[in-house]
């Protein structure tokens, strides 16, 4: 993001009217007038005012901790967000259950030719906002333009960079037996909110995503001083597929309660409608933690003190079981197994 | 919601499950079939069976529309999209059922073809309007439940004169796949496959009602207690049907009736048999070709029957040598004692159609059950 638009050389934006054409990914003045009237506008700041083919950072202490993910959400602004906001969001959470500080983002956009400017600005302004939030800077960034039908809109990746503070270590692999296993707050509500959207179904309450920065009650988690071993976003495939992959990395099984697992009655609902399970539904403002069980009750209540934790809740215990099972004991009071997802139920949830 | 609290409520299984433990006699083993697929993930998905005494056995019946495809029939659908280079709209699940060639619907559009998924019929009547230029048709499946609906979409469609619909019909009828069964050699003289009665189909039986079944009852002295599809209605009817055993009577009952009428819905039995008549003849997979089985769009509606318009011919297709879908959707064989079951057969990768959807045997076991298998290993 480099360059320099001579005052008086164009018209500014057009953001009101104004569409994304191929001559905004061309390299020329057109690219860089959209890149300082709309990207840097927003979200500028010392480093990516450097303006270099690179972006020179002071490292931080620790472990450098880094993550990428592609947005690719379908429809862009949903109930409760925008892929602008989620894309911050997803990238922040990836780093921060590393038990890292997040610090510094990259953003790489694809935009689709005829793609209305208005909506472009809504959803960097959307980043902006999310980033200030989060207290993370965007240091560097990429824009490309494809022709009309190549992409539905716009896709977002951004790469997230954090550091770990030395004498912390989360890793899938460490669950053991015995250990309490605690979700945030309930489950299902971004994939539900994409879906209702998507599907037209309104409710008496509409299902709001839950896309949320979760950096804030990670610190205050691992501020309670509590013996973590692990801490996950289950995103796509829900709280199921995160819990089958800690147990295969950790070689152990898990038991779960399904009456303690808290699900919102409205996204309840939609699941039944759709023939869905709120436990494969995505979330995108919800982490799963795997603690000592001793230390279980601290770390609930520090979860609680925080925003984003109000509804946090043990919802099982690792066990022994070489075979990796992820099983539940239903309200009903029968036992099942909670599964991978199989097949795509719900493409582009983000 | 309703239906989550009051239809699920562990206290009241607890109380059904002492009910059934008090009725049972300890001498005697009771083998019941769900005919339904809504019943069999509802009993795997809740655990039914923690709750229900050893000897009394639920086994998984043929009603699950997904399953009893044959492969020919997903062939044809295929062939539309990527030879006839229609718009083929069709049922999620029905995506992913293997057919010829290693292909399914989800892998020929991978190929280029154009399938879509709706949750309704109707949802393809406006694909059909909104692209006029193409020929869309529905790949119509599944029994009594999701046939008046296409009804009506056919109806719609002639009303409108849409040029560019049609229907691949392949709705196939309950009471003949039960007489299926009852008939089987399994059943009537080998006794490899004991049934002591039914758990009768939920939302099929609120269009067809309670009636068609008396004749299983009568004839062939099974005991049919339709339930609904909630957890509480399966523990209810199993209650219901082992009364029934006990006291050697063979009668239909309804623990359903909070939607099922004994004439059923009388509308749309009319919509339906307005737009459709009896196949003389229909392949299921499992149980082969079953007489009067199935339905086809009646001449008065024959612009809108894909088979005439592409002159589509069924060529029967043999399912996998080594998979047991058929015995299984008998209920001859239980889906472990499939040598592809949880090996090279699973929900990602399905040989047969039990694995494919939520209500196929195979799957509901597969993903709600078989952490039983290694307990009764270790044991």
């Amino acid at each position: 993001m480099s360059g320099q638009v001579k005052k008086g050389y164009a018209r500014s934006l057009d953001i009101r009217h104004g569409r994304v054409d191929m001559s905004h990914g061309g390299g020329g003045r057109a690219m860089v007038q959209l890149i300082t009237e709309l990207f840097a506008n927003h979200l500028g700041n010392e480093y990516l005012a450097q303006g270099n083919d690179g972006t020179c950072l002071p490292a931080g202490k620790g472990q450098l901790v880094v993550s990428t993910d592609s947005h690719v959400v379908s429809p862009l602004f949903f109930p409760g967000g925008d892929i602008g906001g989620l894309s911050v969001h997803g990238t922040v959470n990836d780093v921060s259950v590393m038990g890292a500080t997040p610090l510094y983002l990259t953003a790489g956009f694809i935009l689709e030719e005829g793609f209305p400017l208005a909506d472009l600005a809504r959803i960097v302004e959307s980043m902006a906002q999310a980033a200030n939030e989060a207290g993370v800077k965007l240091v560097a960034g990429d824009t490309k333009v494809v022709e009309q039908g190549k992409a539905d809109g716009l896709f977002i990746t951004t790469t997230g960079i954090g550091f770990l503070p030395d004498g912390i270590r989360l890793s899938g692999d460490q669950a053991r037996p015995g250990d309490a296993v605690l979700v945030s707050g309930s489950m299902g509500d971004h994939g539900m909110a994409i879906m209702s959207k998507r599907e037209n179904l309104s409710f008496d309450a509409p299902i709001l995503s839950d896309t949320a920065s979760l950096n804030g009650l990670t610190a205050a988690m691992l501020a309670s001083g509590a013996a973590i071993r692990v801490m996950r976003d289950p995103t796509r495939g829900g709280l199921a597929a995160t819990l089958n992959e800690i147990a295969q990395q950790s070689k152990a099984g898990i038991h779960l309660e399904e009456g303690n697992i808290p699900v919102k009655p409205e996204v309840d609902a939609a699941c039944e409608l759709l023939g869905l399970d709120p436990l494969n539904i995505a979330n995108e403002g919800k982490l799963i933690a795997i603690c000592a069980a001793g230390d279980a009750d601290d770390l609930l209540a520090a979860m609680r003190t925080h925003p984003l934790g109000r509804q946090a809740a043990m919802i099982g215990k690792v066990v022994e079981d070489a075979r990796c099972f992820v099983q539940m004991t239903t309200k009903f009071g029968g036992r099942r197994m909670v599964d991978w997802l199989s097949g795509e139920q719900l493409p582009r949830i983000c | 919601m309703k239906y989550i609290d009051e239809f699920r409520d562990g206290e009241v299984a607890k109380g059904l499950a002492a009910a059934i433990k008090a009725e049972i006699r300890a001498d005697r083993r009771y083998n019941f079939m769900e005919f339904c697929g809504g019943h069999t993930h509802a009993i795997s998905r809740y655990g039914v069976p923690d709750l229900l005494p050893p000897n009394v056995r639920m086994i998984h019946g043929p009603g699950c529309p997904v399953c009893v495809l044959p492969i020919g029939r997903i062939d044809l659908a295929i062939k539309l999209a990527l030879e006839d280079g229609v718009i083929l709209c069709t049922y999620a699940d029905t995506l992913r059922i293997p057919a010829s060639e290693n292909l399914s619907l989800m892998r020929a559009r991978a190929r280029g073809g154009d399938i879509r998924m709706v949750y309704s019929v109707m949802d393809a009547l406006r694909i059909a309007r909104d692209n006029p230029g193409k020929e869309v048709v529905f790949f119509a499946i599944g029994f009594e439940t999701t046939t008046p609906p296409t009804a009506v979409a056919i109806k719609q469609a002639h009303i409108e004169a849409l040029k560019n619909f049609t229907v691949l019909c392949c709705h196939v009828l309950t009471p003949s796949a039960i007489m299926n069964i009852l008939e089987s050699p399994e059943v009537r003289e080998l006794g490899t496959v004991p049934l002591d009665g039914f758990v009768g189909p939920a939302h099929v039986s609120t269009v067809i009602g309670s009636r068609p079944y008396e004749f299983f009852a009568e004839e062939y002295r099974k005991p049919v207690v339709i339930a609904g599809f909630e957890p509480l209605d399966v523990m209810q009817a199993i209650l219901m049907l082992i009364r029934q055993v006990n006291e050697d009577r063979a009668e239909v009952e309804n623990e359903f009736t909070r939607a099922v009428t004994p004439e059923g819905n009388d509308k749309a039995q009319n919509l339906v048999s307005e737009v459709f008549e009896l196949r003389r003849s229909f392949e299921w997979r499992g149980l082969g070709e079953v007489p009067y089985s199935a339905l086809k769009i009646r001449e008065r509606f024959a612009g809108l029957d894909a088979e005439q318009r592409f002159n589509l011919k069924y060529q029967p297709v043999p399912d996998n040598k080594a998979c047991e879908c058929g015995a299984i959707l008998r209920g001859v064989k239980k889906p472990t004692d499939c040598k592809l079951f949880g090996t090279v057969c699973t929900p990602e990768t399905p040989m047969g159609s039990c694995m494919v959807s939520s209500e196929g045997a195979c799957a509901a076991h597969y993903t709600y059950g078989r952490y039983k298998d290694f307990e009764e290993t270790a044991a």
